[in-house]
């Protein structure tokens, strides 16, 4: 029987890792702090007008840099949200879905589930979602 | 105390290979296409075959005046190149390399962590396209975000499948749940991993968000100097942890035809760099795709696939238990 402080630290062990991670996070930062800073000692500083000025071809730039622009993809969008919090499910259920006790239930729920994602991308499909024009 | 050091010396393992593996790439990588278009490569830096090229290469940048366009987002400008660099720091802590505790650090959702931070890094492309007021840099930025959605999707469900396979996240639990015969198993999956991978790093044969001949190089036009090396540097700690990644979850990692125990990590680094092979090899043979290719194929082939490879997985799995 697990008693409740065991559960407890069971927890805390399952976190410690990540402890690790923040520490090698810290270990980047300072790394990349320490680069810039030395990149900042090392190289000369001397802005002019032009250099200064947006690249975008060497002629002078006409208007706004963020310039309007159709985004062709936003149904791809749409669709990649939809598909990927889908997805998502799939990873704890990966875990069990083949322990004992589950078996050939599960493995049907699976097909259910993945119909319903192909459906979903037939019928995007022949909505003509994925052309692009 | 012994505990602080054992995680001093694992921090400091992956911080080493951080640097040095994507260097080695790099250099490799010259003289990989250099040989297979008939030429030589760097020769000079150094002296033998110009292997001090990147050194060289990194001195320049360092000595070069970091310019940021007066009409910039500065901020998020100048902070571009750590998003995109650091998530690949990140994700080699829980690379296992060894049998054991050969592993930065045990962590138990693994796969779901490592998806997680990989996402992270292509942020830093899209604040560079954003901050960098440009029409091309927006351009690249969009279609970095576009890439990224289509390929994500893929990727994840490939990852997915191998998890089902295993029964764990954790990436030291599918090594060591990993039989040989995973290889043929799982090897739609895994080049469907692969081939996403390759998508969501920006490599030719899909490296349209920085195709030079149309938006001159894309979300990175206005970087100079030490922040454009960062970037550079980005990309190839890009290929070796997507390389690696799919060396463990599809390939056995360590697992080899023979001594598992003392060549573990020999294994592993070998089949990571014959992939990276794969990866240099594709960009001198590939053409670039089109953007709609490349959606089209995400979503028309790769995609199918991997629920396909997935069906497979469950199905077999379950008959096998």
């Amino acid at each position: 029987m697990r008693t409740a402080s065991a559960d407890v630290r069971l927890a805390a062990d399952y976190f410690d890792g990540y402890a690790t991670v923040g520490l090698l996070a810290v270990v980047g930062v300072l790394f990349i702090a320490v680069a810039f800073v030395a990149g900042r000692l090392l190289r000369p500083v001397v802005p002019t007008p032009e250099k200064l000025l947006t690249y975008e071809c060497g002629v002078d730039p006409v208007g706004e840099g963020w310039a309007h622009t159709q985004v062709r993809y936003y149904v791809y969008a749409f669709l990649y949200v939809i598909f990927a919090v889908d997805s998502i499910f799939l990873f704890p259920w990966a875990t069990v879905f083949a322990a004992p006790g589950f078996g050939g239930a599960t493995l049907v729920e699976m097909f259910i589930f993945l119909g319903f994602l192909a459906v979903g991308l037939l019928y995007a499909w022949k909505k003509g979602v994925l052309e692009w024009t | 105390m012994s505990d602080i050091l054992d995680v001093a010396v694992r921090l400091a393992a992956v911080f080493v290979a951080f640097l040095v593996l994507p260097l080695v790439l790099g250099q490799t990588e010259h003289k990989v296409m250099a040989h297979m278009q008939g030429r030589l490569g760097p020769m000079y830096a150094g002296g033998f075959h110009g292997w001090a090229q990147l050194m060289a290469d990194a001195v320049k940048f360092a000595q070069k005046e970091d310019i940021v366009p007066a009409g910039a987002d500065r901020r998020i400008f100048q902070l571009a190149p750590a998003v995109a660099l650091l998530p690949y720091l990140l994700v080699l802590v829980v690379i296992p390399i060894g049998p054991g505790n050969a592993v930065g650090e045990f962590i138990d959702a693994g796969i779901f962590f490592v998806l997680a931070v990989l996402g992270i890094g292509v942020l830093g492309s899209l604040m560079a396209g954003w901050a960098s007021a440009n029409k091309f840099s927006l351009l690249g930025g969009l279609r970095t975000a576009a890439q990224l959605m289509a390929y994500e999707l893929p990727m994840l469900l490939a990852a997915a499948s191998v998890a089902m396979a295993a029964g764990t996240l954790s990436l030291p639990g599918i090594l060591e749940a990993f039989h040989w015969w995973w290889v043929p198993w799982q090897i739609v999956g895994g080049l469907v991993f692969f081939t996403a991978g390759l998508a969501e790093l920006q490599r030719p044969p899909f490296d349209m968000p920085v195709a030079d001949s149309e938006i001159i190089f894309g979300a990175y036009t206005e970087y100079t100097g030490l922040r454009f090396a960062l970037f550079l540097l980005a990309e190839f700690a890009g290929i070796v942890v997507l390389c690696a990644l799919t060396t463990v979850l599809f390939l056995g990692g360590w697992h080899g035809p023979f001594g598992a125990d003392g060549l573990g990590p020999v294994w592993t680094l070998l089949k990571t760099a014959l992939l990276a092979f794969v990866v240099i090899w594709l960009r001198v043979s590939y053409p670039r795709l089109r953007e709609d290719q490349l959606q089209k194929l995400a979503w028309t082939v790769l995609i199918p696939l991997a629920l396909a490879q997935i069906a497979l997985t469950g199905v077999v799995k379950v008959v096998i238990q």
